[in-house]
């Protein structure tokens, strides 16, 4: 069973560079915590301190409860897969698998028994003798997996696992994982920089920027309500406008802009410089005038892409503007050229801090 | 204008006489061991003899020396493998200037003439009143070719991930177990590689040996010796069967480097259509 | 070090530095401060030795300018100490084995690079290392018998007509030094050829196609495409060559004659002949002098490390 992982004012400097500041969050039991953001943004730091390869410069990491101040990566009840997975090339696959046993003193024969078990659950039956080199991508995926849950961790530690992996197979690997992780219920961290995988298979995300940690929601949250500029922009595109904030009442404000005056949601500023910010799917195309925040356009492109088609417009006054609309014959699809409006329903705007959460 | 193909032909027998200048006199030599001649030749030729290879037999001084050289050898591998792996994990692990100076004086020594070496080394050990002999040979030979197993060894390193280390630590490994199972099997081939190197480059040592010697006799110097008063035709016996030998032990290394870079090809050809198949 | 510390823990790491300390230390630095410190005191009896006679002086390296004869160096006729002339010659003559090595492995160096089938460099490769199994003092011998004076070499000569009649190459017919290059040359040349050979792998085959398709001639395009991507295997070859060749004893002492002296064999002689360490450590001294001095000139010239070098 999975333990809990708390980080409670966690910094790590190294010299002069903070790579984590002031990092506090609790990731329950059982849970499927990613850490989102680009790299360099800390959270492969945060990972090797949560297994013991870094120690953190202040701050304190409880797993389970217990602190791990001093204890070492192989004292702690977490296993961590590698970014190239890091098998060991000269060991078969069941000597792989039951590396973390031998270690432990297990005997052979219960080594193997063992083994044979996890190649069972991640689906390798037969591959017990072959090299590491013999795997396909995918199976040697399986198989860090499987080593790593030899030990019978309670947290597993994931360092984006599936980023060597062809496009097809990676999203082939997330419902595997998290099978996985249903099943056995030890708590994954997992670290990614693609939004698309973190959103797909978390129960919570963080999403973190130059060392700190900007939010921490259900996947659904972090896309549609995004706490700043930042975290929408990385976890999805936007129809951004500059303005300033006018008069406010019940949580909606007024936001006058060089492109006209919209209604929108007023997210915490904190007194910071604000920014519109509404999704593509939510923006429509539109031939009636005097609609609520609409701006007048001329079309520019209109681009089909399957499921959905992508429109490019450019507003008398300058901005340039996308809208993602349905294929289903449900939305007004424009032509190129024709003039028109985009338009956006205001509880589907929000306007938020242009930048990050920074250290206080 | 020369055409391509003229050229291509120049360049073949170009290759063509070098490799018959590079073999010939070692043909000669050998030659010369089958001569029924007082005088090391193969002209003129005065009939097949196996006379030299029974002088050679009875040769009490070279069974001395022959013997003589090979425990020098299998020292010098027994200190310089240790010296020179324990040299390149250190210096891998450091950068910068550190770095620079320490390679410099690993790497120093192979450069310097062995003469050099080996007079430097009975002076030292003279003053520490260790008399000269076939031990002062085996660490004056030590200090420079110990550089060629750090040297592979370095080389070997560099292709190492790191990571491995981690991932073995993390799994409940101590230190003496990370180095015996993760990093020095992946060693091993420098290491044998390291070690194959330091025992040929010692059975060949002149320079060093002749200088702190003192009055015992390796192969190298019976040879010379022999070459300079005095020879008879079993020199050239004990030289083809050296041929012999080192040809037969490079052949058959070579025959297994050959299968077992077949076999891992196969390996990661199986592993290759694996993958295609995934994504297929 | 840290590092080291996280992945090893403290007694391996000691241990890594114990055994690298005792190689430099033991092996190598102190046996040259011995060296140094010796070549500064007089050779004397044992009873003598740590008394009032035993003091620092240069009188070693003063032997070195001792005893002047006659030389001529590019026609010049000078008047330069024995030893002195042994030194130049053998530097002079080590130069020539460098520059000969280099002409005769160039073009087999390219052609195992670029010309050949690369199915058929591995075997080729193991012909070419043959001889490098053979010791050192078997291939000299080997020339020993090739060139005396009932050898085949003059039998082969004098029978195509060559030479009128058979020749004592230890004597030296252009020069002095002729069987002592022959030697040197046949023992060292793949030290010269395969750090070149390397350095050319790694070529790409494309620039030369480019250089001919842009219209260079064959001489061009090794000129200016592949000797400058060599130069790292040249720099490599060449310092190897050198140090082994002007460092060889074997060879001067198998091949030549009394009238071709090599460095090495004055210090022979000064440290076991007549038993003078402190004279021998001096020489040894300046002879170590020149090979850093040339290690360095050749790195600076080629604009190559040490790391380039030593491979």
């Amino acid at each position: 069973m999975g333990a809990g992982i708390d980080l409670d004012n966690v910094v790590c400097d190294f010299g002069s560079f903070r790579a984590v500041d002031n990092v506090n969050v609790s990731i329950k039991p059982g849970e499927f915590f990613s850490f989102l953001g680009p790299s360099g943004c800390g959270k492969t730091t945060i990972l090797r301190m949560i297994s013991g390869f870094n120690d953190p410069t202040s701050g304190a990491i409880r797993i389970g409860g217990a602190p791990t101040l001093g204890k070492r990566p192989n004292q702690r009840p977490t296993a961590l897969i590698f970014q190239n997975l890091a098998l060991f090339p000269l060991m078969t696959i069941w000597e792989n698998i039951a590396f973390g046993l031998e270690m432990r003193g297990m005997g052979r024969a219960e080594r193997r028994a063992k083994a044979d078990e996890l190649l069972a659950l991640v689906d390798l039956q037969g591959a017990a003798d072959k090299m590491v080199s013999q795997l396909s991508g995918g199976q040697k995926q399986r198989v860090a997996i499987a080593r790593a849950l030899a030990v019978e961790p309670q947290v597993m530690l994931l360092d984006e696992p599936l980023s060597a992996l062809d496009l097809k197979l990676r999203q082939h690997m997330r419902a595997e994982l998290r099978a996985i992780q249903k099943r056995t219920g030890v708590t994954f961290i997992y670290i990614t920089h693609d939004q698309g995988e973190a959103l797909a298979m978390s129960d919570r995300v963080g999403v973190m920027s130059q060392g700190r940690l900007q939010q921490v929601a259900d996947p659904r949250d972090i896309y549609n309500n995004p706490v700043n500029g930042f975290v929408a922009s990385f976890v999805g595109e936007n129809n951004i406008f500059t303005g300033a904030v006018g008069a406010t009442s019940s949580g909606m404000a007024r936001f006058d802009t060089a492109h006209g005056q919209f209604r929108a949601r007023l997210g915490e500023t904190g007194g910071a410089a604000v920014k519109l910010y509404v999704r593509p799917e939510h923006t429509l195309f539109t031939t009636d005038a005097g609609v609520e925040n609409s701006v007048p356009v001329t079309v520019q492109e209109v681009a089909f892409e399957g499921s959905f088609i992508s429109v490019h417009a450019t507003s008398d006054s300058g901005a340039s503007l996308v809208a993602e609309l349905r294929n289903d014959g449900s939305q007004l699809i424009p032509e190129a050229g024709q003039k028109g409006f985009m338009t956006f329903a205001a509880e589907r705007a929000s306007i938020l801090p242009d930048g990050i959460v920074r250290a206080k | 204008m020369m055409t391509d193909k003229m050229r291509k032909v120049l360049y073949h027998l170009y290759m063509g006489s070098f490799l018959f200048y590079l073999l010939v006199p070692l043909v000669i030599m050998s030659g010369a061991a089958f001569n029924n001649n007082k005088t090391p030749s193969v002209y003129p030729w005065k009939g097949f003899s196996w006379q030299w290879f029974i002088e050679l037999w009875n040769d009490g001084t070279m069974w001395t020396s022959f013997g003589n050289t090979i425990w020098v050898a299998l020292a010098v591998v027994a200190l310089a493998v240790p010296l020179g792996t324990a040299g390149a994990i250190l210096i891998n692990s450091v950068t910068g200037m550190t770095r620079s100076v320490l390679y410099f004086f690993m790497v120093a020594p192979i450069l310097a003439p062995g003469a050099v070496i080996g007079i430097s080394t009975i002076l030292f050990w003279n003053k520490l009143s260790v008399p000269v002999g076939l031990h002062l040979s085996v660490l004056g030979q030590v200090s420079y070719i110990a550089a060629f197993v750090m040297l592979l060894v370095l080389a070997r390193l560099q292709s190492f991930d790191q990571n491995l280390e981690e991932a073995a630590l993390d799994l409940g490994a101590t230190h003496n177990q990370v180095l015996r199972r993760i990093l020095l099997p992946h060693l091993y081939p420098a290491i044998g590689a390291g070690a194959a190197i330091a025992f040929f480059q010692s059975i060949e040592n002149f320079n060093v040996t002749l200088f702190t010697r003192g009055t015992q006799n390796t192969l190298t110097v019976y040879v010379f010796s022999k070459v300079r008063s005095g020879i008879t035709p079993s020199i050239n016996a004990l030289a083809f069967m050296l041929i012999a030998l080192t040809l037969i032990a490079a052949l058959v290394y070579e025959l297994r480097r050959r299968r077992q870079a077949a076999l891992e090809a196969a390996r990661e050809e199986e592993g290759r259509r694996a993958s295609d198949a995934e994504i297929a | 070090m840290g590092e080291l510390l996280k992945r090893y823990g403290g007694t391996l790491t000691g241990a890594f530095i114990l055994l690298t300390g005792f190689w430099l230390l033991m092996l190598i630095i102190l046996p040259n401060l011995a060296l140094f410190e010796t070549s500064f005191r007089p050779y004397l009896p044992v009873v003598d030795m740590g008394g009032p006679l035993d003091t620092y002086s240069v009188n070693n390296y003063a032997k070195f300018f001792e005893s002047p004869g006659p030389m001529s160096i590019f026609g010049l006729e000078l008047s330069i100490p024995l030893r002195a002339q042994t030194f130049i010659n053998t530097v002079f003559y080590s130069i020539i084995v460098t520059v000969v090595a280099f002409v005769f492995s160039y073009p087999i160096a390219f052609y195992l690079a670029k010309v050949v089938r690369p199915k058929s460099v591995p075997t080729l490769i193991l012909l070419l290392f043959i001889p490098l199994w053979v010791s050192e003092a078997l291939r000299a011998f080997a020339w020993y018998i090739i060139l005396t004076l009932n050898g085949p070499l003059n039998a082969v000569l004098v029978g195509m007509g060559v030479l009128e009649k058979a020749v004592r190459w230890q004597q030296g017919v252009l020069t002095n030094y002729d069987a002592i290059v022959i030697g040197l040359v046949y023992n060292y040349i793949l030290f010269m050829l395969f750090p070149i050979y390397n350095a050319m792998t790694s070529l790409d085959s494309n620039q030369i196609e480019a250089a001919q398709d842009l219209g260079a001639p064959a001489w061009k395009t090794h000129l200016r495409i592949v000797l400058p991507h060599s130069k790292p295997g040249i720099a490599s070859g060449s310092v190897m060559v050198f140090m082994l060749a002007a460092g060889s004893l074997l060879v001067p002492t198998t091949l030549g004659s009394t009238r071709s002296n090599w460095f090495t064999q004055t210090i022979q002689q000064a440290m076991l002949e007549s038993q003078d360490w402190n004279t021998g450590a001096a020489y040894s001294f300046l002879y170590l002098l020149l090979c850093t001095v040339v290690v360095f000139g050749v790195m600076r010239l080629f604009k190559v490390r040490l790391s380039d070098i030593a491979r």
